[in-house]
C-alpha cells in the first residue's frame, strides 16, 4: 500500500469537516474522491499533501507516517499557480534539486510530455489557462513524485480543454504508472480517468460508498456502463435524501 | 528579359518605397502623442516670453524664459552650474540610501515575522503621524547645520513609503504561492528569496520611487534651512538678492534632475518587472 489513511479527521474551530476516512490506496491506483462542496474532500487531500498538518488519525505514505510534507507527493491546484515572474522552464524547474543544466534538461523533457515544448520562454501571464495547467502538470511532474495528489485540477478550464487535459494525464499514467488521488466534483471525470471513486457525503463528511471501476483505460466517455455507474452515483449523492437518513 | 528584369526591379523598388512609408507613417503615429503634448507648454513659453519682453509683466518680478536660460548657462560657464546640482544631488542620494536602507530591513523584519509586527509596528506608525518636517529644529539642535541634519532630514523622508510599500508588499503576498513553495519543501530562507521577495518586488519597487519622490522634496527644505550651497541654496540666495532669475532656474534645475532621477528607477522597474505585461 502506498497510501494509508486511518481514522483521519480534521477539525476546525470545533467545527469537525470531515470524520474518520479510512482508505488504502495501491500502487499506481487511480483514485477519485468525489463529493458536493462543502463534503471536505479538498480539506482531505490537504491533510494527505501535508500542507495542513493539524488533521486527527494516521496519514502513512510508503509507511512513513511522520506529519510533514513528503517529498515523495506532488500536488496540482485547482488554479495553476505557478509563479508570475519566471517563465514556463523556470516554473517547471521550480521543485529540482538537482545541477541546473541537469533541470533544463528534465524541464524540457516534462514540457514536451504536455504538449508545451515551444512554450518555454514565455511568462504564465501569456499563457491560456490550459496551457496555464499544463505547465502546473509539468511541475508537479518534473520531481517524479509517487503519488500524485489532484484538487480539482480541472474544474476551471472550458469543455475541451478538460478532455484534452484528462487524457494527458491518463498518457502521464500510462507512462509513469503514478499512483494518483484525484478530488473532483465531476462524476464523469471520476468514472472516465479512476480505478475507485468514493464518495464523501455530509457535513461533516464522511465516506458514504465506494465505486469499483473495472473497465479498462481508455474508456469511452459515453459508455454504457459508465451511464449506468452515472446515474447510481447521481441517486447517491441525492441531497434530498439526507432528511430520510 | 530584360524588360522582365526592370520590372523585378521596379517591384522591388516600389515594395521598398511601401516599406519606408509604413515605417514612416508608424514613426509619425508613434510622435503623435509627443507632438500633442507639448503644444501647450510651447505656446505658454512663447507667451511668456513674449508678455517679460514686451515689458506687459514686470521683469523683476517674472523675467523671461531666456533670461532664466541665460542664467542657467551663466552658471554652466562659471562652473558653479555642477557644484550646487552635484551637492544636492550628493544629498539626496545619501539620503535616500541610508533612509531605504534602514526602511527595507525593518519593513522586511516587520512584514515577516508577526512578532516583529507586533514590536515595531505601532511605534514606527506613531512616529509616522508626526508630520516629518516638524524634526527639523530638533536635527539641527542636535547634529547642527552641516550635513548630518540634512541627510537625516531626507532619509527619514524617505524610510515612510518604502517601509509601507515593503510591509504591505509582503503581507500582500498571494498565500497559494506561499503553499507552492512549502509543497516543494523550500525552508524558510529559501521561502523568502525565491518566493516572498520576488513577488514583493513590485510594490517595493512602487515604495522606492515614491520614497525618492520624497527626498527631492525634503532636500529641499533641508537646504533651506540653511546651506551654503546647492539648489536650496540658490533658492534663498535667489530671494535675498532680489532675483527671481536665479529662483525660477534652481526650480527648474530641480523638475530636470528629479525627473531623470525617477526614469533612471523606472528604468529599472522595467527591467526587473518584465513579466508583469
Amino acid at each position: 500500500m502506498v497510501l494509508q489513511l486511518e481514522k483521519v479527521s480534521r477539525t476546525f474551530a470545533g467545527k469537525t469537516v470531515v470524520k474518520d476516512i479510512s482508505l488504502s490506496i495501491k500502487r499506481g491506483e487511480i483514485v477519485g474522491i468525489l463529493g458536493t462542496s462543502g463534503c471536505g474532500k479538498s480539506t482531505l487531500l490537504r491533510a494527505v499533501s501535508g500542507i495542513d498538518l493539524d488533521y486527527d488519525g494516521k496519514i502513512s505514505i510508503n509507511n512513513v507516517s511522520d506529519k510533514k510534507i513528503h517529498d515523495t507527493t506532488g500536488f496540482i491546484f485547482q488554479e495553476p499557480r505557478l509563479f508570475p515572474w519566471q517563465t514556463v522552464l523556470e516554473n517547471v524547474t521550480f521543485g529540482l534539486k538537482v545541477s541546473k543544466s541537469e533541470a533544463k534538461k528534465l524541464g524540457k523533457s516534462y514540457l514536451q510530455d504536455v504538449g508545451l515544448a515551444d512554450s518555454e520562454r514565455l511568462y504564465p501571464s501569456q499563457l491560456s489557462g490550459g496551457m496555464a495547467q499544463r505547465v502546473a502538470i509539468a511541475r508537479a511532474l518534473a520531481t517524479s513524485p509517487e503519488v500524485l495528489l489532484l484538487d480539482e485540477p480541472f474544474s476551471a478550464l472550458d469543455a475541451f480543454t478538460k478532455m484534452q487535459l484528462q487524457d494527458l494525464l491518463l498518457d502521464i499514467w500510462q507512462a509513469h504508472q503514478t499512483t494518483m488521488v484525484l478530488v473532483t466534483h465531476d462524476i464523469d471525470e471520476a468514472l472516465y480517468l479512476c480505478d475507485r471513486v468514493i464518495i464523501l457525503r455530509g457535513q461533516p463528511g464522511e465516506i458514504s460508498d465506494v465505486y469499483t471501476i473495472e473497465k479498462q483505460r481508455p474508456r469511452e466517455r459515453g459508455d454504457k456502463y459508465l451511464a449506468q455507474l452515472k446515474s447510481e452515483i447521481l441517486e447517491d449523492l441525492d441531497l434530498t435524501r439526507q432528511s430520510h437518513s | 528579359m530584360a524588360s522582365q528584369q526592370g520590372n523585378v526591379a521596379a517591384k522591388l523598388a516600389a515594395d521598398y518605397s511601401v516599406i519606408k512609408n509604413k515605417n514612416k507613417k508608424k514613426y509619425l503615429h508613434r510622435l503623435r502623442p509627443v507632438i500633442l503634448g507639448s503644444l501647450l507648454p510651447i505656446i505658454l513659453i512663447v507667451v511668456w516670453e513674449i508678455f517679460s519682453k514686451s515689458g506687459f509683466v514686470p521683469a523683476h518680478q517674472l523675467p523671461a524664459p531666456s533670461t532664466i536660460l541665460g542664467t542657467i548657462k551663466e552658471m554652466f560657464v562659471d562652473g558653479t552650474l555642477w557644484q550646487h546640482v552635484g551637492i544636492t544631488t550628493y544629498r539626496v542620494f545619501i539620503g535616500f540610501v541610508l533612509g531605504s536602507v534602514i526602511a527595507i530591513i525593518l519593513g522586511s523584519f516587520v512584514g515577516l515575522n508577526t512578532f516583529a509586527e507586533h514590536m515595531f509596528d505601532p511605534l514606527i506608525q506613531a512616529f509616522r503621524s508626526i508630520p516629518s518636517l516638524a524634526w527639523v529644529p530638533l536635527f539641527i539642535l542636535w547634529m547642527g547645520i552641516g550635513e548630518p541634519s540634512k541627510v537625516t532630514m531626507i532619509a527619514v523622508g524617505v524610510f515612510f513609503p518604502v517601509y509601507l510599500n515593503i510591509v504591505s508588499g509582503i503581507s500582500g503576498v498571494d498565500k497559494k504561492l506561499i503553499e507552492v513553495g512549502k509543497m516543494y519543501r523550500l525552508n524558510t530562507f529559501e521561502l523568502i528569496t525565491r518566493v516572498i521577495f520576488p513577488a514583493a518586488l513590485p510594490s517595493i519597487l512602487v515604495g522606492l520611487r515614491s520614497g525618492l519622490g520624497l527626498g527631492w522634496m525634503f532636500v529641499v527644505a533641508a537646504e533651506l534651512m540653511g546651506a551654503s550651497e546647492g539648489l536650496g541654496y540658490l533658492l534663498v540666495l535667489g530671494q535675498n538678492t532680489l532675483a527671481p532669475e536665479t529662483i525660477l532656474a534652481s526650480i527648474i534645475l530641480f523638475a530636470t534632475i528629479g525627473k531623470l532621477s525617477d526614469w533612471v528607477l523606472k528604468e529599472v522597474e522595467t527591467r526587473s518587472l518584465h513579466w508583469q505585461r
